[in-house]
């Protein structure tokens, strides 16, 4: 199941309805996360962050989402997925995204919910923009991030 | 008539977030798209042909800029994505 939502998430209580809705896992793989306090720049000059904002396309973001998800299902011997992530206005500390993967076995768990992380980060619409002390910016995509998502091809998958 | 999106930095830099418009049928592709629409004022040409990255979606999928177009459909232009 995937959700895009403004409110916050039980992660425990997710976790425990994935295990229900699943068949007989052998193994859960969870990955929460979190707005961080600090934002290091180029230079190594540490800001502290006081608000992030998340943007996104609405419609094409889930479409998004879900091809990743089917993708994974495809790919490994999952029981159950579930995805979440919030958008609107968040706080240092405050969660923001939860991927989970139920499975027989633990490789095919780990798998499935690193490679839903890794394209969700460059292939869903999201966007995110900081405030610290010294203004506002729209956060720049990463490199090491194309990169991740890069490692699990090839496949004629491209989100 | 075709749709247009913006988001994230290409809407604060385009000043619009959404429109609705026809275009020529010489408009036939992303590209040309492109062109036609950076070409009506220096916001939008900024926001298209400025330093940041431009994705381009068409009903809601990421396409290349050879892309064809028909004049019916979604299109939305933004930043390179930065979620999770």
């Amino acid at each position: 199941m995937i959700t895009v939502q403004n409110d916050d998430f039980d992660a425990g209580a997710e976790l425990a309805s994935l295990r229900q809705q699943s068949g007989d896992p052998g193994a859960i793989v969870s990955f929460t996360g979190l707005v961080r306090e600090f934002y290091y720049s180029a230079d190594a000059d540490k800001q502290k962050i006081k608000e992030l904002y998340l943007e996104h396309y609405p419609g094409m973001t889930e479409k998004a989402l879900k091809e990743i998800v089917d993708e994974a299902i495809r790919r490994w011997d999952i029981q159950a997925i579930r995805v979440i992530h919030r958008v609107g206005t968040l706080k240092p500390g405050d969660q923001i995204v939860f991927v989970a993967a139920a499975s027989a076995h633990r490789h095919e768990a780990f798998s499935a919910a690193e490679f839903v992380m890794d394209y969700l980060k460059t292939k869903a619409p999201f966007w995110k923009r900081e405030s610290t002390e010294r203004g506002i910016r729209w956060v720049s995509h990463r490199h090491s991030d194309e990169v991740a998502a890069e490692r699990w091809q090839p496949t004629g998958f491209s989100g | 008539m075709i749709t247009v999106n913006y988001f994230a930095s290409i809407r604060e830099t385009a000043r619009r977030d959404k429109e609705t418009l026809e275009i020529p049928r010489s408009v036939n592709s992303v590209e040309k798209l492109i062109e036609f629409l950076a070409e009506r004022d220096e916001n939008s040409h900024k926001a298209l042909f400025g330093e940041t990255p431009v994705l381009v979606a068409v009903n809601q999928t990421v396409v290349s800029r050879d892309y064809k177009l028909d004049g019916d459909e979604e299109i939305a232009f933004f930043p390179p994505m930065t979620g999770g």
